[in-house]
């Protein structure tokens, strides 16, 4: 079974993905989380978890092309431009 | 405790750990070999904290009692001597066994009237918990398995043997202090 790990690298930080290890249970799962990815330092918590309980989501319909929803599509540049003007800071920087 | 007995048990890790590092690259699968590999290195490690104490205490050096004595004055067990590549079920057999009889050694050893050893003793059966653990897994995992029944049966009695060393432990001696051997008195 294969087994994906996610570390915390300090307390208070997201967790993020470390890799996976093959494991026949969740007892040597931990184990093997263990020395590779938290027998270093390099961890101060690890989340060990079946892939299969991992609900991958990798489809996303945007049929129309409705720019306004993605981050490209709202340029600020030009808008930024103008308000400094209106504020008459344009130019200090 | 005195020196001669903690030398047995730094012994014992010492060839243990060179032992099992025999399977790094080779062990059943990878996730395996990382971990076993690791355990090897920990082994290792506990053989020199305590070589440190008993060096510091016969006016030598770990690396000295390590790799400047001849095969007959080491004092492990012929148990941890066992070459048993490539028989993993031999090898997890012999680590449980270990494991079980460590862990008796390690808690009197927490109990020592010398700070420094008992101190020593706490942090190694910290690292040693996560060992017991690995073995204990792969006992439970084994125990149906006719191979490992009888290397269990086959190697029981052989924990603590401590009168003289087997062929096998010359070899691995000449293996172990070869680098130390050719270049005496080099440091890195």
């Amino acid at each position: 079974m294969i087994y994906e790990v996610f570390r915390q690298e300090r307390k208070g930080q997201p967790f993020t993905h470390a890799g996976s290890v093959e494991a026949p249970n969740g007892e040597y799962a931990e184990s093997y989380a263990r020395e590779q990815f938290g027998r270093r330092g390099e961890s101060v918590a690890l989340w060990v978890v079946p892939r299969s309980a991992v609900h991958e989501i990798d489809e996303f319909v945007d049929e129309l092309e409705r720019n306004y929803h993605r981050v490209d599509g709202y340029p600020l540049k030009e808008k930024l431009k103008e308000a400094r003007e209106r504020a008459g800071t344009a130019g200090d920087r | 405790m005195n020196a001669q007995e903690l030398l047995a048990i730094a012994d014992d890790e010492l060839i243990l750990g060179w032992r099992n590092s025999e399977w790094t690259g080779i062990a059943p699968f990878l996730e395996e070999d990382v971990a076993f590999s690791s355990i090897a290195q920990n082994e290792i490690g506990h053989a020199r904290a305590i070589y440190q104490i008993v060096a510091a205490e016969l006016g030598t050096t770990a690396d000295e009692l390590a790799f400047d004595r001849k095969p007959a004055e080491y004092r492990c067990s012929q148990f941890v001597e066992l070459r048993v590549v490539p028989d993993w079920a031999r090898t997890i057999a012999r680590q449980v066994l270990y494991e079980q009889a460590d862990e008796k050694r390690i808690k009197a050893l927490m109990e020592s009237e010398d700070e420094q050893v008992a101190g020593l003793a706490a942090k190694i059966d910290r690292e040693e918990a996560y060992h017991r653990m690995h073995a204990q897994m792969w006992d439970e995992r084994l125990q149906d398995e006719p191979r490992y029944v009888e290397a269990l049966e086959e190697m029981r009695p052989l924990v603590d043997r401590r009168d003289g060393h087997l062929p096998e432990f010359e070899q691995l001696w000449e293996e172990m202090t070869e680098v130390r051997r050719s270049v005496p008195g080099a440091t890195w």
